[in-house]
């Protein structure tokens, strides 16, 4: 029994990840052709579109800076909404990214190797849309600094013991440290690039952000150790940042908001959404740089698995809420719910129910998650469906609070909309450089795991030189 | 010794055919008693540390420290700021409320674990370095490709252009070249 297990651990290794025969050459060439040939048109065409859309966030952003957050559908008593409901949705999707590039490497998980790296940048960019959100609703922008504790004139600190701050520390720090886990691992490709050059200002930039990589395995014994150690404490980082997040709502007394299932509910979720945003780009980045060979059907139907499980985390998530607000005997709590699915947001809800519960149960089927059609049009609606939960969760429980004399419907008006539009603009574009300029695919990750890249793997064919 | 070489070598380079012949490599030039020598390769390759006689990497307790120091910082700047330079009133709670520090504590060990793996994997490597002898060859650049190189450094105790040269053809180099400083 135990023999059998070894003997299966010992042959996964050899299991075939990327398809196409290569060699390590050949890795490097189809990855790096999509940065070194010339500029397709369709990348200009596309950058202009996604550059419009970030014109109009930038606009947004200066005529609310300009008027103030009058501008926006908030009021008494709903004073979150489409700002708090997108931060929220883009420091989720930025999960899967980390957990990806983290958790599936400590768990030795070698199929990851084809998605981190663009999986990482799309974390990266992400996180950069969701801390516009929290930034410019303060309202007065030009003191948002005062969450840091910078020392100052009026002998001020922050409050640390408010939720809102530990957000403010999560989130930063979990940008920080994914952009200097996403830059180590680039380093070794950065030096391939590097070394393919023949023109002198390309050889100059990438020499200088390659800091000089030699690939010598005095290097590759720290460099390896401290990616580890990178995946180590990013790790804890999946959990603990949209926990935190959680905690701005679950910390406060309104009722849909004030319960213990918040912060794993909220990672769930997180990385559910991450994953269809992987997804949506993964099946993008495939057909157009035709990086098939890499990007597998087999790592399509992973992730297509890993959505059906955390879906249906979510899914019992939303039952336990029901549950519970019917069992602690809170008159708010059952009113929240039952209003929920049945009050004047329940258009919100079921969109929320039907992508993020429902939509999912299609990836039972084999046939379903080998269908890449499907699997793109899956990845969208839950997309939507995250976002309709975020809404849901933040509106619905804010609009029909404890007095029925304050309620009120939340609108957003065209400004939110345009500020949400525009993030979506500002990701693509930063997606879109990132594909023009950055290998989107580790190189170094993907030749280490090709079978000719195990020493003893041409001494067991017999060709070696001794 | 290198003696009378006219101009300034930095030392050999060596081609080989596979990671595991240039794992068999090392193992060799680490019992003939080279120190500095070094295996270059487009992707670390398993079993290396061994072969060249490595010791493990002390990164970790870099970035062990700094998390250390990010984090107890982190806790102390809480307390000082809540208990000493501005104690605020908030719904009556203890002004040292070390259980809501816990979040901003860890963020900053995270943070500085971080910076020190990054920073401590440089300093260690000696990186940034923009310029290396080894890039004045064009066969060395290809080990960022599918090269799998084994440079041996001028300065070695072991070194000596004739007799290293020869150790590398035994252990099955495809190309030798000698390495201008």
């Amino acid at each position: 029994m135990s023999i059998t297990a070894d003997t299966k651990r010992q042959s996964a290794p050899e299991e075939i990840l990327v398809t196409g025969n290569q060699t390590f050459h050949s890795v490097s060439e189809a990855i790096s052709r999509v940065v070194e040939a010339k500029t397709p048109r369709y990348w200009y065409l596309a950058i202009s579109v996604t550059g419009a859309m970030t014109m109009l966030l930038l606009v947004s952003i200066g005529y609310l800076v300009w008027e103030g957050i009058g501008i926006w559908g908030l009021m008494i008593p709903v004073g979150w909404g489409f700002d708090i409901t997108n931060f929220v949705f883009w420091v989720g999707i930025g999960h899967a990214g980390t957990l990806i590039s983290a958790i599936l490497f400590l768990m030795r998980q070698r199929w990851r190797t084809s998605i981190n790296r663009f999986a990482e940048a799309m974390t990266l960019m992400a996180v950069m849309c969701a801390l516009i959100f929290p930034g410019i609703h303060v309202g007065r922008i030009w003191v948002a600094y005062w969450l840091a504790p910078v020392p100052n004139q009026m002998g001020l600190w922050p409050n640390f013991r408010s939720p809102l701050l530990w957000d403010f520390f999560a989130v930063s720090t979990y940008f920080t440290a994914s952009l200097l886990f996403w830059y180590v691992g680039l380093i070794p490709d950065l030096a391939t690039l590097r070394d393919r050059t023949s023109k002198r200002v390309r050889k100059i930039i990438l020499g200088v952000l390659s800091l000089g990589w030699r690939g010598g395995n005095r290097q590759w014994k720290h460099y390896e150790l401290a990616y580890l150690i990178l995946a180590g404490i990013s790790t804890p980082l999946v959990l603990s940042v949209h926990s935190v997040v959680s905690t701005d709502f679950a910390v406060s007394i309104i009722p849909g908001w004030h319960t213990t299932i918040f912060p794993p509910y909220f990672v769930a979720g997180a990385i559910f959404s991450g994953f269809a945003m992987v997804l949506t780009l993964a099946i993008l980045i495939r057909k157009i740089f035709e990086l098939e060979d890499f990007i597998t059907l087999r790592h399509l139907d992973r992730i297509a698995k890993i959505m059906l499980l955390t879906g249906m985390m979510v899914g019992y998530a939303y039952s336990i809420e029901f549950f519970m607000a019917w069992y602690s005997g809170n008159i708010y709590e059952a009113f929240t719910f039952i209003n929920r699915a049945t009050g004047p947001y329940s258009w919100a809800y079921w969109t929320m129910i039907t992508c993020n519960v429902v939509v999912p149960q299609i990836f039972w089927s084999k046939k379903l998650r080998s269908s890449v059609p499907v699997l793109f049009i899956a990845s969208i609606l839950v997309n939507i469906g995250m976002w309709f939960e975020r809404f849901v969760i933040i509106v619905s429980s804010l609009a029909n609070d404890f007095l029925p004399a304050n309620w009120a419907y939340y609108r957003p008006t065209i400004w939110e909309i345009c500020t949400f539009v525009g993030s979506f603009g500002l990701f693509f574009t930063l997606f879109l450089l990132f594909v023009r300029f950055v290998p989107m695919i580790a190189m170094s990750e993907i030749k280490a795991v090709l079978p000719q890249a195990n020493p003893h793997h041409h001494a067991s064919e017999g060709s070696g030189h001794e | 010794m290198n003696n009378n070489t006219p101009a300034k070598i930095y030392g050999l380079l060596a081609r080989f055919d596979n990671p595991g012949a240039l794992l068999a490599a090392a193992e060799k030039f680490r019992d003939a008693g080279y120190t500095k020598f070094d295996c270059h390769s487009p992707f670390p390759i398993h079993g290396m540390d061994d072969a060249m006689g490595l010791k493990r990497s002390p990164v970790g307790w870099i970035a062990g420290l700094c998390a250390l120091i990010g984090g107890s910082g982190g806790f102390a700047l809480q307390w000082w700021a809540h208990a000493v330079a501005y104690p605020l009133n908030i719904s009556g709670k203890p002004y040292f409320s070390f259980q809501a520090y816990v979040p901003v504590t860890f963020a900053l060990a995270v943070l500085g674990g971080a910076f020190g793996s990054l920073f401590g994997m440089l300093i260690l490597n000696r990186l940034p370095r923009p310029h290396h002898a080894l890039f004045n060859s064009d066969a060395f650049t290809k080990f960022s490709d599918d090269a799998f190189l084994i440079s041996i450094d001028g300065t070695d105790k072991q070194f000596h252009p004739d007799k290293s040269r020869r150790l590398l053809e035994e252990t099955g180099a495809l190309a030798i070249e000698t390495v201008q400083e």
